[in-house]
């Protein structure tokens, strides 16, 4: 119910946006939604799946580069263009999960760090794709409309929605609850005669697939692919997102992306020292709502 | 390939595989002990080469001002155990990583407060700023020497510390299983904030000598944390020899890859090709290396856990 208010809104914001000269919060906006993507498939790996993947800028920077790189070496449709993002980012995830599922723990955590960094140097050392510099990505052609800044607020809109009602179905699905008894008990479950690997292995490559589509939409929105979208402390911001709106909560992701791009925005008109103020904020989340903000809205109600 | 060039590459690793053991140290008995990710250990190492940098222009002696720097550093790292990390002893990973990555942004913003966003200037002392000949022929940078000196000393002191002595033993007690260390008396919680104090001190000694070799800026902690995790994953996690052997196999590895990769590649492949893949396949190296020893061996090199 909660969900349709807030697409409803969502969908009523542009006009009224621009009817008050507020179109700067629809570009934040779609930048939320984007990350609201992000943020909500690393959700289904770190909150359902148990697997704390600390490398998950990786798909979302091989989805931006690709989109960057496909339109300058000529390629024009948009719909190509996601479709060949979204297929790669899946076959890194499961190239990378494959491996790193064999580790536990600690260990996991470690090994997809490696994995990421060793995308984020291979990108980084082809000058000809911009190197250090990043690569403008100007955003494709999508047959029936043209893709400006309000037709990809709505887009994207239609993307995020569409992957949350996927998520939904999945996590509730026999699918989900495998995943969900495989985090709460590994061992169980395998006695029990799932397939532990292959389920984990499933919910890696689809979450690593819906982050590549979201670094479509970020190339997209900026128009630019940059090396700091694969780095490894784009991966930690996309994990303070899921943990400070709720691991394995289904609105975690969402809303930890909308809070922690709101308060950075807010933060940043305020001071330059913003960073700190993001900090502390941190800090107390841990402390004080140790489930994360929907773990505290559902123990208020 | 001249041999001169090859043994200077090799003491070059070697230099960086022992600063970065002193980070990894640390790093490892908090980790392998308390099973806690501290991402904000490489803050400690930013903070000492600050407070060196800082110490060197107000007194004029480097070796003072290192003196100095770890034990302001040290002070430090004991204050952040008391208010902030003892709280997440108990708690999840992903608590301690929130709650570590928001003391790396805190204490980088601090930094900047203090000290302004620009890099700072920390030269190595005058005496040791030219070349000793080790070899007929053969010269090599006197600070990278004391470097490796300092290192071999602090890792012998550290060897010494953790398996002849009484804290040592309850280190490693504490290391093995720590339910069972506490049981049989180990005051671990003293003994924690006593470890963060020396953590931090060998970070800020690995900052205070690497300060004129790379760069005292914001954010340099990072970087170099990235490098220790690698380190201590290899070596297996909660052992000190771990810590030293993966030390000295990342910094050779690393140092050897940036070095011989670019020119072994100019040889087989066109040079564009080359002059493309060489640096960033040395950059990966290290990655590799890893994911390599995780896959042979899950636990890494030196399990402690049995």
């Amino acid at each position: 119910m909660g969900g349709v208010i807030v697409l409803l809104l969502l969908l009523a914001f542009p006009p009224i946006a621009s009817a008050a000269g507020l179109e700067f919060y629809q570009g934040l906006l779609t930048k939320i939604m984007i990350f609201a993507l992000a943020a909500s498939s690393l959700n289904l790996i770190l909150g359902y799946g148990g697997m704390v993947s600390f490398g998950h800028a990786a798909y979302f920077g091989l989805g931006a580069y690709t989109a960057a790189i496909l339109v300058r070496e000529g390629v024009t449709s948009g719909w190509l263009i996601w479709a060949l993002a979204v297929g790669l980012s899946a076959l890194l995830a499961f190239f990378i999960g494959a491996i790193s599922l064999r580790t536990r723990g600690v260990y996991f955590i470690m090994i997809t760090l490696a994995f990421a960094q060793m995308i984020y140097y291979l990108v980084v050392s082809f000058k000809q794709y911009g190197g250090e510099d990043g690569l403008r990505a100007r955003r494709p052609e999508f047959g029936l409309f043209e893709l400006t800044d309000t037709a990809l607020y709505y887009l994207t809109l239609g993307v995020l929605a569409g992957a949350l009602y996927l998520l939904h179905r999945l996590v509730h699905s026999r699918f989900g609850r495998v995943l969900q008894a495989i985090r709460e008990n590994e061992s169980r479950a395998l006695a029990l005669g799932y397939p532990v690997y292959r389920f984990q292995l499933t919910a890696f490559v689809l979450a690593g697939a819906m982050a590549g589509l979201a670094g479509v939409l970020m190339a997209h929105h900026t128009q630019y692919a940059s090396p700091h979208l694969l780095s490894w402390q784009q991966s930690g911001h996309l994990m303070m997102m899921v943990i400070l709106g709720g691991v394995g909560q289904f609105w975690g992701g969402a809303l930890g992306a909308a809070v922690l791009l709101l308060v950075e925005e807010v933060l940043q008109d305020l001071t330059i020292h913003w960073q700190l103020g993001v900090g502390l904020i941190l800090l107390l989340i841990v402390f004080f709502a140790p489930k994360g903000l929907a773990g505290l809205w559902r123990r208020e109600r | 390939m001249p041999p001169s060039l090859f043994a200077e590459q090799l003491l070059n690793g070697l230099q960086f595989g022992l600063m970065l053991f002193l980070l990894a140290a640390g790093l490892t008995l908090v980790f392998g002990i308390m099973d806690m990710i501290n991402l904000a250990h490489g803050s400690l190492y930013m903070i000492g080469a600050y407070l060196t940098a800082t110490f060197v222009g107000l007194l004029g002696n480097f070796w003072l001002a290192v003196l100095l720097a770890v034990l302001g550093t040290a002070l430090v790292g004991m204050l952040l155990e008391l208010t902030v990390l003892r709280q997440l002893y108990r708690r999840d990973h992903l608590s301690q990583v929130l709650a570590t990555f928001a003391l790396i942004l805190i204490i980088n913003e601090g930094v900047r407060m203090i000290w302004g966003s620009q890099p700072l200037l920390l030269s190595a002392p005058e005496g040791l700023s030219g070349p000793v000949e080790l070899l007929p022929g053969f010269s090599y940078s006197a600070y990278r020497l004391t470097l490796i000196g300092v290192g071999l000393l602090v890792a012998l002191l550290l060897f010494w510390l953790v398996n002849r002595t009484r804290v040592g033993m309850w280190l490693r007690a504490g290391a093995s299983n720590r339910e069972m260390a506490q049981v049989m008396g180990v005051p671990i919680r003293p003994l924690f904030t006593l470890l963060f104090g020396v953590g931090a001190g060998l970070c800020a000694i690995a900052g205070a000598f690497l300060g004129p070799i790379l760069a005292v800026q914001i954010g340099m902690g990072e970087s170099i944390l990235i490098l220790a995790f690698v380190v201590i994953v290899i070596g297996g996690i909660g052992s000190i020899k771990g810590a030293l052997v993966g030390s000295l196999l990342v910094g050779m590895v690393d140092t050897a890859g940036r070095a011989f990769l670019p020119l072994l590649l100019s040889q087989v492949a066109p040079p564009e090709v080359a002059s493309n893949l060489g640096p960033a396949l040395a950059s990966i190296l290290i990655y590799l290396l890893m994911a390599a020893v995780l896959f042979f061996r899950p636990q890494g090199l030196f399990p402690v856990r049995t």
